[in-house]
């Protein structure tokens, strides 16, 4: 199977590797997947008092074209707002990798991890106003 | 050094310059290009010859009549040949076949097809090591089973079954033993003569030969009967009709030569190359052999590096060749079912790699891949959350995946 050339190059050269603070009230935390299918994405985000994404960071184990949906998530996030960040779909990251069909699931994967860090900072700001 | 380097012996081999020399004689019209059937000309009769001589080569590899080997297009035409041939002929005497669940599929999509034809099939799982236990197999073993069919060196993990003594548990009850050879014949020492095996599968090109060329043994002492899967002409005493390519079998009669004489040195070298790839590899963190760290293939040594998924593995190392266990080189989702069978959890399964070495694997090689391997794990586990989780200390089998 040969690798599209974005592919290998969010592989080389991957975008914003790392880890944020969990317990941070302005990250937002996405973990998808499972080992047992092969693909684990970690998202994270971080927003300002405006609500806009000024930073992201991503950690995934799985194949090429997992690790490249998520690098190339955390790039398109920032300097979003949650509503558009939310707005992300996954067949725009596909053509934006020339995914093949086999792989689509994997963009999938990386817009499931954006919406779940989203519901995740959605949580903490509720839990906020609650208490 | 040529790049990328091939490290995938298991999954075929190149044919040796000997045996590709004495292949292109058998071609054009200068060549021995003749239909061995012919028996009117002499055309025909040094083709016969030929074919012949690379039978008897390849019935001495294994210690067996001329008499017994039947060309077929190679192991999974044999495959084929052996488990539906035997079963339909025996089967007044019982439907119940024994098999393993790690078998390769062409074994596999057999026995499914004859379930499919009102056949039993017992699937029997292979120990942690990934051997089939002869003892499993006495407990399978029913009035109504006609046939066992086990591999002798499996093609993922490459570890070796005991078939000698399986053969002591299916001879006795006249129970016709069937053995995929493919990764051993050739590769490993093969006796018909003292093993209790009744039918054996053959692959030319895992041994040096060229594609599209295998062979089934079928004992005639005691007698082994099966059905023509293929019929036109009765070739090859009623069991394969088909012309048969003199190239191809002049090809695997120099592999099997070639075999013979150079088996013992070759296994020396490859052991050495093997055990060299394994200790330099083997000191990281969570890294696992799969299967027997004995009872295996000189050359194939399968690794689980954990936390690290095996297809962007096989990506990083851009200059080697090499095969994964994991389930995004496959079509489905699915880890290796081999690595399942063994008890591997889902992410060692999905964190595997295979290599093999072979008769043109140098040193200098090995050391390269080496280096790449460790490199690419080390980068893979810096984006890799699972590490991460595991180098916190949190047990990933308490965690709940959202999946979907």
């Amino acid at each position: 199977m040969a690798y599209g050339e974005k592919v290998l190059d969010h592989y080389e050269n991957p975008r914003n590797v790392g880890k944020m603070d969990v317990n941070d009230s302005s990250v937002g935390t996405g973990m998808v997947g499972a080992p047992a299918c092969g693909d684990v994405m970690r998202l994270q985000i971080k927003v300002d008092d405006n609500g806009v994404i000024e930073d992201a960071k991503f950690k995934t184990y799985g194949c090429g074209s997992a690790i490249a949906s998520s690098s190339l998530l955390t790039e398109w996030v920032k300097g979003k707002t949650l509503d558009q960040a939310a707005e992300i779909k996954n067949m725009d990251i596909a053509e934006e990798l020339a995914l093949p069909p086999v792989k689509i699931h994997c963009s999938v994967l990386a817009e499931d991890a954006i919406k779940a860090a989203i519901a995740d900072l959605h949580e903490k700001s509720s839990k906020k106003i609650a208490s | 050094m040529q790049l990328p380097i091939y490290l995938d012996y298991s999954a075929t081999t190149p044919v040796d310059p000997r045996v590709a020399e004495k292949m292109s004689d058998c071609l054009t019209q200068e060549g021995n290009f003749g239909n061995p059937a012919s028996r009117s000309h002499s055309f025909g009769w040094q083709a016969e010859e030929a074919i012949e001589e690379g039978r008897a080569l390849l019935a001495e590899l294994i210690g067996a009549d001329p008499r017994e080997i039947v060309w077929t297009s190679g192991a999974t035409e044999s495959n084929n040949l052996a488990i539906k041939g035997a079963a339909h002929f025996y089967q007044k005497k019982g439907k119940h076949i024994i098999t393993s669940s790690i078998e390769h599929k062409a074994v596999l999509d057999t026995c499914r097809q004859l379930e499919r034809e009102g056949f039993e099939i017992t699937y029997l799982s292979p120990d942690d090591n990934g051997l089939t236990q002869p003892a499993a197999i006495e407990a399978a073993i029913r009035d109504d089973t006609v046939l066992v069919s086990i591999m002798h060196a499996n093609n993922e993990i490459g570890v070796i079954n005991d078939i000698a003594a399986i053969g002591e548990l299916t001879r006795p009850r006249k129970i016709i033993f069937h053995v995929d050879g493919a990764q051993s014949v050739g590769k490993i020492p093969v006796d018909m003569e003292s093993l209790k095996v009744d039918l054996l599968s053959i692959s030319a090109h895992k041994m040096y030969g060229p594609k599209g060329i295998g062979a089934l043994f079928v004992r005639r002492k005691p007698r082994v009967r099966i059905e023509a899967q293929i019929h036109g002409g009765g070739h090859e005493r009623g069991m394969r009709s088909g012309t048969l390519p003199t190239h191809q079998i002049v090809g695997v009669g120099e592999a099997a030569r070639i075999a013979m004489q150079d088996m013992a040195t070759d296994n020396a070298r490859l052991i050495k190359l093997r055990e060299r790839l394994w200790d330099g590899v083997k000191d990281m963190e969570e890294v696992y052999l799969n299967g027997h760290p004995e009872y295996r293939l000189p050359g194939a040594l399968n690794v689980s590096f954990n936390f690290v998924e095996g297809e962007s593995l096989i990506m990083a190392l851009k200059d080697l060749a090499i095969s994964s266990g994991s389930a995004c080189t496959s079509a489905s989702l699915e880890p290796s079912y081999v690595l399942r069978a063994l008890g591997r959890s889902d992410e060692l399964a999905h964190s595997s790699l295979r290599f093999s070495v072979g008769r043109f694997t140098t040193e200098e090689e090995v050391d390269h891949a080496i280096v790449q391997v460790r490199a690419a794990v080390e980068k893979l586990r810096e984006l890799s959350p699972l590490w991460d989780m595991y180098k916190d200390g949190i047990d990933l089998n308490s965690v709940q995946w959202a999946a979907h």
